[in-house]
């Protein structure tokens, strides 16, 4: 058997083994998810303006009363210028998340429990994600199957997020309810006007603009996508040139003109911004003279060039350091979702103050088996 | 030593890094955190505006940057919260919506007093369209959100009302992770209406490319994890939770500057075991050169 398969074998055995002793040690068990059943019954009612609001516009008309629904125990129920209508209330249970704690303590109290429910679904979420964790994880031992399987679902479910959120998003409101508006009001639009906008036929042009990009599925009729992308092209060039010209170039410009001797408000010499704005003077000249090449990088231009040199390191060092910090806070946010949520080695309480966390890993260690 | 340090095991390194960022985890160190100016700043822009001021907050980012972002989006929603801001939620990234929603229902509603939709806080969501989306809101808001989130015509909207567009806003916060976000506001925004502030939470990637427009152009900025931990830091002191202590929402950011310590050392000793390694391989092989030139 190769070393790799053996390696691979004792680490799911141990993990196995780990779950199943956190599980028996541990007197809640973990990777838990509980709801608590809320029941809402809501009433509807005709709310008329308030007096005060009718006095100040004196444009509402006192008679105009609106038509809400609202929660019973509303305190808007008690106003004077709110009435109850005849219709029968309607209530419906609701599922709430809750933190485990809550779950125990009402598992324990008078309800017996009655009122919170394992999640089945939640709980499952929180599986899902954490055995996708370890099997994208595991592509730091090797490339391997469960790997190329997290990836594949991972890929295929953000393609299918993205069609069904661009056609909600944009296809829906940006181009079926400017064209039919009344048909898109009735079927996913409720609470718009339901009324065709002058000039909203222009929208057909973007379809057609659309359909021309599909063309590059053809080989045949291919080249007509090319105009399409021009327009998209060149629409963009249009707004970044501006902003790029107005934010990038001027204004950095300006910002880069400064005093080189600064004092505070007091008029007394300011070290700090007097020695930051030398610096960024001389980086600045620097990093454009290494960029400039219309003169040979010898003598002076060539020591004014090395120094930009420096200066471009150093930013790159910077750059490289603030990106490993982002990616070990990723790390850090997933190790915690899987010692936390999902085995509850860290603040099982979900309270995730400093103090606290740690002190979870000693009570489980030192908790009686159930 | 010197050949098994120089033929590492690669996975070796990974397993060392595991450790040191799982190790804080389970055992948090305890930290302390000097706010950097500019932090101090971004809570000065917010601080000093009158309670009632309307802020524009985005969220550009998805769900794979919240692990550095989503710490410093419920600290500055806290304090926007605290402070009585009137508040424009919308997302330049279609998850950012539903991220948003969360962080309202966790921050904002649970703790914020006197928050009612509508009156004071507005969900737009999320709309196609990357910077153009920008573009078109700062002067014409309602030709790129005809409804809230919801499907609630603006118009019926209380807080609406009078709001032709974004230049009336007195701040905008964005928490960004790329494009479009924290550098398309610079540029489509703040730059042609310098009227309306600037406070941006950004991914340590992002981080170097907005420092350029700090003070100008930004008024204040959160780089990276470090920059939500101090944010905390100054918030907490301010507006500690009803018991007097820091809320447990506003301490994700300083629980995970733990583990950056502990595998920053790991890195810099490993950068540094690196360079001793080659550097007394390069003095072996010139003496055994020097040893092969003599024998000859």
């Amino acid at each position: 058997m190769k070393r790799s398969t053996i390696v691979s074998i004792a680490l799911c055995v141990v993990g196995g083994l780990g779950l199943a002793l956190n599980a028996l040690v541990r007197p809640h068990g973990f990777g838990a998810k509980y709801v608590h059943f809320q029941e809402k019954t809501y009433v509807e009612a005709d709310v008329g303006p308030a007096l005060g609001e009718v006095l100040e516009t004196g444009t509402q008309d006192p008679n105009d009363r609106r038509r809400v629904w609202l929660p019973i125990n509303d305190t808007l129920l008690d106003r004077p210028n709110v009435q109850r209508t005849d219709k029968a209330p309607i209530s419906w249970v609701e599922e709430v998340d809750i933190t485990p704690v809550d779950a125990w303590a009402r598992m324990t109290g008078p309800s017996g429990g009655a009122d919170v429910s394992l999640s089945l679904r939640n709980t499952l979420g929180v599986w899902v994600a954490a055995l996708f964790s370890l099997a994208v994880l595991s592509f730091l031992w090797r490339d391997n199957p469960v790997y190329k399987f997290a990836e594949s679902v991972i890929v295929g479910v953000s393609a299918a997020y993205w069609v069904v959120n661009a056609f909600w998003s944009t296809l829906v409101p940006s181009l079926l309810y400017p064209l039919f508006p009344g048909l898109t009001k009735a079927w996913a639009l409720p609470g718009t006007s339901g009324e065709y906008e002058e000039g909203a036929w222009t929208r057909i042009f973007p379809v057609i603009l659309g359909v021309m990009l599909l063309m590059r599925l053809s080989r045949q009729a291919g080249w007509i996508a090319v105009w399409p992308l021009a327009f998209v092209i060149g629409t963009t060039a249009g707004i970044k040139l501006v902003s790029h010209v107005q934010a990038d170039f001027l204004a950095q410009i300006s910002s880069s003109v400064e005093s080189l001797i600064k004092f505070d408000d007091r008029g007394a010499f300011d070290w700090g911004r007097s020695v930051g704005n030398i610096v960024l003077t001389v980086g600045l000249l620097s990093v454009l003279t290494y960029f400039f090449f219309s003169l040979e990088h010898k003598g002076v231009v060539g020591r004014a060039a090395r120094l930009g040199v420096w200066f471009l390191m150093v930013s790159f060092g910077a750059a490289f350091a603030f990106t490993v910090m982002g990616r070990i806070t990723l790390l850090s946010e997933r190790f915690e979702f899987l010692f936390g949520d999902w085995l509850w080695l860290i603040d099982p309480k979900y309270v995730r103050t400093v103090a606290e966390a740690g002190q979870s890993v000693v009570s489980m260690i030192t908790s009686a088996p159930r | 030593m010197l050949q098994y340090l120089s033929t590492l095991d690669r996975r070796v390194v990974f397993l060392l890094m595991g450790l040191a960022v799982a190790i804080p985890i389970l055992f948090p160190l305890p930290l302390s955190y000097k706010p950097s100016v500019l932090a101090q700043q971004a809570f000065d822009a917010i601080e000093t505006l009158p309670p009632g001021s309307n802020v524009v907050f985005s969220f550009d980012y998805d769900p794979a940057a919240s692990g550095e972002l989503q710490p410093m989006a419920n600290a500055l929603m806290y304090h926007c919260g605290q402070r009585k801001h009137n508040l424009y939620f919308m997302a330049l990234w279609a998850p950012g919506a539903a991220i948003c929603s969360d962080t309202i229902d966790g921050i904002l509603l649970k703790r914020c007093e006197g928050y009612e939709y509508g009156q004071n806080y507005v969900e737009l969501g999320y709309q196609a369209g990357l910077a153009g989306v920008i573009k078109i809101a700062v002067t014409d808001l309602r030709q790129q959100f005809k409804t809230d989130k919801y499907g609630t015509p603006l118009d019926q909207i209380p807080m609406m009302k009078g709001i032709q567009n974004l230049q009336p806003m007195d701040l905008l916060v964005s928490v960004s992770a790329g494009d479009p976000g924290s550098k398309e506001w610079v540029q489509l925004f703040v730059t042609p209406f310098p009227a309306t502030k600037m406070v941006t939470g950004t991914t340590g990637v992002q981080s170097v490319s907005l420092y350029t427009y700090i003070p100008n152009q930004i008024d204040g900025m959160l780089g990276a994890i470090k920059g939500a931990a101090e944010y905390e830091t100054i918030v907490n002191a301010k507006y500690p939770g009803p018991d007097g202590k820091p809320l447990p929402e506003l301490q994700e950011g300083q629980r995970r500057m733990g583990p950056q310590l502990t595998a920053h050392l790991l890195m810099v000793t490993l950068i540094a075991v690196g360079n001793v390694v080659y550097f007394m391989q390069r003095k072996a092989s010139r003496r055994s050169g020097h040893a092969r030139g003599a024998a000859r």
